[in-house]
């Protein structure tokens, strides 16, 4: 494998310096990307957009330490408080299932923002989590369900109806299912892609590189973390809070990347999971947006293409406004072009625009 | 935004922006007085925008927007733009504010202590704390009493008074015409008037107070009191918080500070006046 490093940084012209204001989302990338350097008068703005793409525990924990005016140290101070508390709440929902699946001896494996929390991976540090995101193998995935069921989930989507046929036919993931005390969403699923996308990723390897990491709990092989989160990212979805998950990317490549032969096993399972080019494109958008030091044979050239995602990406202004309309409707479209072929693309968009 | 306004209310900034100018003259108008955000940071955005693109012009309608949202709101028209902006502030509050314990209550001060008032909607807090800040009490809020997590103390929160159909007569022989907002008809929840705290509250925003008593008030009974236990005053004080789920150990800490400290009682009461007698009497026993 080429060795060599992609490291792509701001222009110098744009660090340290006070300058115009940047543009919301843009403004959240510097000060990410350079707590040390950065510098704003427009705090509200940074706040806003931060809260928009889920970032402001991450930037509160980014700007520690640093000089800033007051009103916003103890807005960021609050944000590393509520931070803390979601990490609890997460820990606690991935701690209630398991105890829900023990009989079942499945390992639950968890995804996301909770894997990262529960193994204390860098990427966790001030991380918001949402839903409690589990995977598990396919031919258990009933038992589960049936566990958490008799545990107080329920579910949202009606019994045989549409969406629950949707789901359970053509996604990677039971309907999701929400805890009727807490009020917490967990999602369930069988592998990270659905069925209906093109690429097909190993979901028996995924489970068999899984690392324990808890009695009856697992988090996935560090290069297939990356995996995952590049096919969230880039083979699914359309790139609606997408800041969020190029940021853990970044984390994530940062910790992994020193690991020995890191990067020749990511290029590995990225074919494996048949995620190249996914996997590519995040590389290229870590490195490209946070100056993530990256393999520049894994990432590959850089595409006309790039400046578009960079641009759906960053598509968030200083009041915490979605701009860039049409960018952000192609990239919807993409999405469904992506999880499902043409005619069940029609026929779902048809059912859809009836309701 | 086109058209925008800063607030500094207590220890919480808002800007708020907006499609049209007339719901921020409004405001402006309103909360004449009030000082602008230090450093222009605000706690929370709040954006009047709308509902979708043509409804800026055509049938003006308000969707109420900023850092949080209810999915499922319904938009406002732009004479309720006023209540808009309001409502807009209130919801990031209710859904946002994890600096301090919120309760549902309003509250009033005097001598460094304040007094919180919570209960149901109608209850009849929002009016007697409106009353008291008039005869000689400051008003410290009407709609949130904010929990400082350290220190247990209270935290002023004067916004204009928000005053519904009865309520609205009464004030308007309490307080001079112009602290008053324009007469909101046909709101979701019936006629709605803004009153401006006095001067004092305003003046007063930044200086907190002691919890000294919790009151639960209910309007239509004839005039009684009762004690209540710990445990109530507990899990009547959780119903009333919007955030003392979210903000775990904290808001329990916090609460459980407050309740031990801090004698409550029911009360009904069949009109303002005597409640406002029975509130002095039940405030010169606690002290």
């Amino acid at each position: 494998m080429k060795e060599g490093w992609l490291n792509r940084d701001a222009p110098p012209s744009q660090r340290g310096k006070p300058g115009p204001v940047r543009a919301g989302a843009r403004q959240l990338v510097d000060a990410l990307r350079d707590p040390e350097n950065f510098q704003t008068s427009d705090w509200s703005g940074l706040i806003t957009a931060a809260r928009a793409e889920q970032l402001l525990g991450s930037l509160a924990f980014r700007l520690e330490g640093r000089p800033v005016p007051e009103r916003a140290a103890s807005i960021l101070a609050g944000a590393r408080r509520e931070a803390a508390q979601q990490r609890t709440q997460a820990l606690w929902e991935a701690e209630m299932a398991r105890r829900a699946c023990e009989g079942l001896s499945v390992p639950l494996i968890l995804l996301k923002g909770t894997a990262f929390h529960a193994a204390g991976l860098d990427a966790a540090v001030g991380r918001s989590v949402g839903d409690l995101d589990l995977l598990v193998p396919r031919a258990r995935i009933e038992e589960v369900e049936a566990a958490l069921i008799d545990a107080g989930w329920e579910r949202i989507k009606p019994a045989d109806g549409y969406d629950d046929l949707y789901y359970r036919r053509w996604m990677h993931e039971l309907p999701p299912l929400v805890h009727r005390d807490r009020d917490r969403m967990a999602d369930v699923h069988h592998t990270i892609l659905p069925p209906t996308a093109r690429p097909t990723p190993d979901a028996a390897a995924l489970i068999a590189d899984s690392i324990a990491i808890d009695s009856g709990v697992a988090i996935l092989s560090s290069p297939d973390m990356i995996v995952h989160a590049a096919a969230h990212l880039f083979a699914d979805g359309d790139l609606a809070g997408g800041l969020r998950n190029l940021w853990d990317i970044d984390r994530l490549l940062r910790q992994f990347g020193a690991e020995p032969g890191f990067w020749q096993v990511l290029a590995t399972r990225a074919r494996l999971h048949q995620l190249t080019a996914p996997v590519a494109l995040a590389l290229r958008l870590s490195a490209r947006l946070f100056a993530t030091p990256v393999d520049a044979g894994i990432a590959g050239r850089a595409r006309p293409s790039d400046r578009l995602f960079e641009a759906r990406l960053l598509a968030r202004d200083n009041w915490g406004r979605p701009t860039r309309p049409l960018l952000r409707f192609a990239f919807y479209l993409r999405s469904h072009w992506l999880r499902m072929p043409p005619l069940m693309l029609a026929r779902h968009l048809l059912v859809k625009a009836r309701r | 935004m086109r058209h925008q306004l800063a607030l500094q209310i207590g220890p919480v900034a808002f800007r708020i922006g907006s499609a049209w100018p007339e719901p921020l003259a409004a405001l402006a108008r309103l909360y004449a007085a009030y000082p602008a955000p230090a450093d222009d940071i605000c706690d929370f955005t709040v954006r009047l925008e709308p509902e979708k693109p043509w409804r800026r012009w055509i049938r003006p309608s308000v969707a109420i927007q900023g850092d949080y949202v209810l999915p499922d709101a319904a938009p406002m028209a732009l004479a309720h733009g006023l209540l808009a902006a309001e409502m807009g502030m209130n919801l990031q509050m209710a859904l946002g504010q994890k600096r301090f314990l919120l309760l549902h209550a309003s509250s009033v001060e005097k001598n460094g202590r304040a007094l919180v008032m919570t209960g149901e909607s109608g209850a009849g807090k929002s009016t007697l704390a409106a009353l008291l800040g008039e005869r000689g009490w400051r008003l410290m809020g009407d709609e949130f009493a904010l929990l400082d997590l350290d220190s247990g103390n209270l935290w002023p929160f004067p916004r204009a008074i928000s005053l519904k159909n009865g309520a609205i007569a009464v004030m308007e022989g309490e307080a001079p015409a112009e602290r008053f907002g324009p007469l909101l008809e046909d709101t979701p929840k019936g006629a709605i008037r803004h009153l401006r705290p006095n001067e004092a509250a305003i003046v007063g925003m930044n200086q907190c107070a002691r919890p000294a008593l919790i009151l639960f008030p209910r309007f239509g009974a004839d005039c009684a009191a009762r004690g209540v236990g710990q445990a109530e005053i507990f899990m009547r004080l959780t119903q009333s918080s919007t955030n003392y789920v979210a903000l775990g150990g904290a808001g329990f800490d916090a609460l459980t500070g407050l309740v031990r400290s801090c004698p409550a009682a029911a009360i009904d009461y069949p009109d303002t006046e005597g409640a406002i007698d029975l509130v002095e009497a039940l405030w010169s026993e606690a002290a």
